[in-house]
């Protein structure tokens, strides 16, 4: 991991979270912080999901489970609990990452496809299962009180804390997602990837491995969700368990190219802020899933590498210094 | 206790018509190693034409059949040729993929257009009475229906030539091929039946209950449940499978809430893969 | 002699075929056995029994010393037992070095990623592919993809190799390379069990030969006398060209 700081790219990862972080906060602008807000959840949930399906080469369609439980997780112990936000948020990541190693251990002995669909279910699963627990509102869901804004400063500096928070939520999620790819988890991650039995005949410890890289994928984007719902005050089921995020999570990481740090990055910001336009214009915003699936069907058919693969064809040299 | 019978025996009935549902999944899938996830769609499709042609046209609900048979296989070919052509022969993750993407344009297009409103098509036949219970007589035809048409593809599969041609390629599409056999045609009308099966399932089920755009996601989740209890590519064993799985609804819906039931069939779905890695009858893959 | 591998009775079913039966002999440290046989008789799958692949119904394998019977294929080979395909399995998308390193990384010596990139090269030297470390998989050919398999299996430093016809689809001065490979390849002290259905190449190179047919041991011993005994040359009889060969190396 040491090695990592080493690399040409993780500074170009330092610079990207700087100018994130720089860019509104200098111009303390709330329009471009709320939009670069929303890019960064894209691109934690799509570099998150990118460790499964770029790496060990599994479709996860459900990863909005995590970003789910995580907000639900955070907002409960806040709200029920009056934890302060930094706890309820670590709670969240580790209470969500932990479920997922041992939801992991069982449904990663499925299969590439079947594996896929058991994804989808599992949200189901989730969101029939909370939709009847009362302790976290049933279907109602759980409204935060306007007073957990207080320690941190009152409402409108909370939302710049709640910011810098994604931001530093996104580099994380890329750092993870770099360092694993250089890692030799990571190496054991793309023989998986390529051919999962004759990894296993080489001694990679594949049934470990699966459910470490699982379970990774899902900790940021609990924190991720944590700190979404926390900034809207509000959560339900309906919300948190939408499979439209993930949809277009997994679009936007094979838009900019499953198994690279950067292409996901971009697909992210790009998607985002096509996604931004679609929804001001009045004739698309009903629409945004055909987009989505337009874009992925395209993709798959003609583009099955990504903006990332076609660069890379192109320009050889960049692969040297880019992931 | 009567009434669980008549629960399980209600279920049962509704059973063959899930069986029929899941017939188009499985032949997909066991043919060609396609995963269609616009499945569940194409069943809401089947369900949508019903509605228009029964109670926008006029037209007797059953009769409508025909015209949702065809139109679902012209509806297939055309998705082979958009999302399935280029994916054979690649991994299955990609298929699933392809037709995840065509399954969400039609989702967005069929939210943006209708959004989330509910339908349905009154269809009242008379029953049969057991005693205080009273079994549909929508349930009994659309049963009797959906074994006809079961029987139907069964004969088609092993009693005529594209029958055995579609047979064939699911065995072997490569030793098909050399023998002469013009597969791409062949697997284009194999995903033109399964969508024509989807469809006139969803018609049958949109004779039972209601439904919206979004329906399609439980029934196509049963088909998978099916799917892998029945055996992959297996007409009969799909109708098998879809009346164990009417029997365990009828069975545990008494007790437990609706909500619930589609998360226990998902739990089935899995536990069935944990124990079963390639279904029940994974030994039979490749074989109709 | 200490023994590397101890099979005893094993035996696998699939269906209605007996693919392995009652199956039992030793290797010694240091030795190359080879295994010969007609086609199906078995040889491919007992090499998946005992890297774990399958898992026998009767019997027990014994990997110097313990018991390995049933293990998982990943446990296995972080004991130090590595194979070989015969339809080979490269990491398609990943270059030379790139196969090699996952070898070294994660088996019998489980090197972090520096070292295994060392012992990576190493190997891929030693079989003859250092001019193609940073070639994709894909774009090996034939010969180059076998020797690939090998390298990455031996940079996984293995104590008993499993070679899965290594020499077939090579052509003459491909095989004899890949014979000298194998020689100094023993010389370092790896044990090594060899299937190949090249018969001058087996005779040669093992110590000891078992011939399995249908699944069972039809005869064991040094080759020169396997060659003569009559139920072998029956056996492949049915492939006359096979006998000859025998007969000829004898």
């Amino acid at each position: 991991m040491a090695a990592m700081v080493t690399r040409p790219f993780f500074w170009i990862i330092t610079l990207v979270v700087a100018a994130f972080i720089l860019f509104p906060a200098l111009g303390d602008d709330v329009q471009l912080r709320e939009s670069l807000a929303l890019a960064t959840i894209y691109i934690t949930l799509a570099s998150s999901l990118n460790l499964m399906l770029g790496y060990a080469g599994y479709i996860n369609f459900g990863s909005i489970v995590f970003f789910g439980l995580g907000g639900y997780i955070c907002v409960w112990l806040v709200d029920a609990h009056h934890w302060p936000l930094l706890a309820s948020l670590l709670a969240a990541g580790i209470g969500v990452g932990a479920l997922a190693f041992i939801f992991g251990l069982g449904i990663l002995r499925l299969r590439g496809p079947f594996f896929a669909l058991s994804t989808i279910g599992i949200v189901e699963g989730v969101q029939a299962f909370v939709q009847n627990f009362e302790p976290w509102g049933g279907s109602a869901g759980i409204y935060i009180s306007p007073e957990v804004f207080t320690p941190l400063g009152g409402p409108g500096r909370a939302l710049w804390v709640i910011y810098f928070g994604l931001v530093a939520t996104m580099g994380l999620s890329l750092y993870l997602s770099y360092g694993i790819k250089i890692s030799k988890f990571g190496l054991g991650l793309l023989a998986i990837g390529q051919n999962e039995d004759a990894a296993a005949i080489l001694g990679v410890p594949t049934p470990r491995y699966k459910a470490y890289v699982y379970s990774a994928s899902a900790v940021l984007p609990a924190v991720a969700g944590g700190l979404y719902f926390f900034k809207s005050a509000f959560i339900q089921p309906s919300d948190a368990f939408d499979l439209s995020l993930s949809t277009e999570a997994l679009v936007v990481a094979m838009l900019g190219g499953q198994g690279t740090v950067t292409g996901v990055a971009i697909g992210a910001y790009l998607y985002e802020e096509l996604r931004g336009y679609l929804l001001v214009s009045g004739t698309f915003s009903h629409f945004q899933l055909v987009i989505s699936g337009v874009l992925l069907l395209l993709i798959v058919l003609f583009f099955p590498s990504g903006l990332m693969g076609f660069i890379y064809s192109r320009f050889p040299r960049t692969q040297k210094v880019l992931e | 206790m009567l009434g669980i019978i008549a629960s399980i025996i209600d279920g049962v009935l509704v059973g063959l018509v899930y069986g029929l549902s899941a017939m188009g999944l499985t032949l997909i899938w066991g043919v060609m190693d396609v995963i269609n996830l616009t499945h569940g769609t194409m069943i809401v499709g089947g369900m949508f034409a019903l509605y228009f042609l029964a109670t926008g046209l006029g037209v007797p609900p059953y009769l409508a059949l025909l015209p949702v048979l065809v139109g679902g296989f012209l509806a297939g070919v055309a998705l082979y040729w958009l999302a399935v052509h280029r994916m054979v022969g690649r991994p299955p993750l990609m298929s699933l993929l392809s037709t995840f993407a065509v399954n969400l344009v039609l989702i967005g297009i069929g939210t943006g257009v209708w959004g989330t409103a509910l339908f349905n098509v009154a269809v009242s036949l008379p029953g049969v009475s057991l005693g205080r219970y009273t079994f549909p007589g929508a349930h009994i035809l659309a049963a009797v229906l959906a074994a006809v048409i079961a029987a139907s593809l069964y004969l088609f599969l092993h009693r005529t030539r594209l029958g055995k041609a579609v047979r064939a390629v699911a065995n072997n599409r490569e030793a098909a091929e050399l023998v002469g056999i013009p597969t791409t045609r062949v697997l284009a009308v194999t995903v033109g039946c399964g969508v024509a099966l989807a469809g006139v399932s969803g018609l049958l089920i949109g004779t039972l209950f209601p439904f919206t755009v979004l329906s399609g996601d439980g029934y196509q989740l049963k088909g998978f449940v099916v799917t892998v209890l029945g055996g992959f590519g297996n007409p009969v064993g799909a109708l098998l499978g879809g009346v164990a799985l009417g029997l365990l609804e009828g069975a545990v819906t008494p007790f437990v809430p609706v909500s619930w039931t589609l998360v226990i069939e998902f739990a089935l779905f899995v536990l069935v893969l944990i124990a079963f890695p390639g279904g029940i009858f994974a030994s039979r893959r490749g074989a109709l | 002699m200490t023994a590397i591998l101890e099979l005893e009775h094993v035996g696998k079913r699939f269906g209605g075929l007996q693919a392995v039966h009652d199956l039992s002999f030793v290797l010694g440290e240091g030795e190359i056995l080879g295994l010969i046989g007609p086609n199906g008789a078995g040889k491919s799958t007992l090499f998946n029994l005992i890297n774990g692949v399958y898992t026998p119904e009767t019997g027990k394998i014994f990997f110097r010393g313990a018991d390995i019977t049933g293990e998982k294929p990943f446990l296995i080979a972080r004991r130090g037992l590595a194979r070989t395909h015969q339809i080979v399995q490269p990491l398609m998308n990943m270059t030379v070095e790139g196969n090699c390193t996952v070898g070294a990384c994660f088996g019998r010596e489980n090197l972090p990623l520096k070292a295994a990139r060392d012992t990576a090269r190493e190997a891929a030297v030693f079989v003859g592919l250092e001019d193609r470390l940073q070639t994709l998989a894909l774009h090996l050919t034939i010969a180059g993809k076998k020797r690939l398999e090998l390298a990455r299996a031996l940079a996984a430093r293995p104590t008993l190799l499993l070679l899965d016809e290594v020499l077939a689809g090579l052509n003459p001065t491909e095989v004899e390379h890949m014979i000298g490979i194998i020689r100094r390849i023993r010389e370092r002290g790896v044990t090594i069990l060899i299937i190949e259905h090249l018969m001058q190449a087996i005779m040669s190179l093992s110590d000891r030969i078992v011939v399995l047919n249908y699944g069972e041991k039809l005869a064991e011993g040094l080759p020169g006398e396997v060659a003569q005994n009559p139920q072998v040359i029956e056996a492949y009889l049915g492939d006359p060209k096979l006998a000859a060969a025998l007969q000829g190396s004898a």
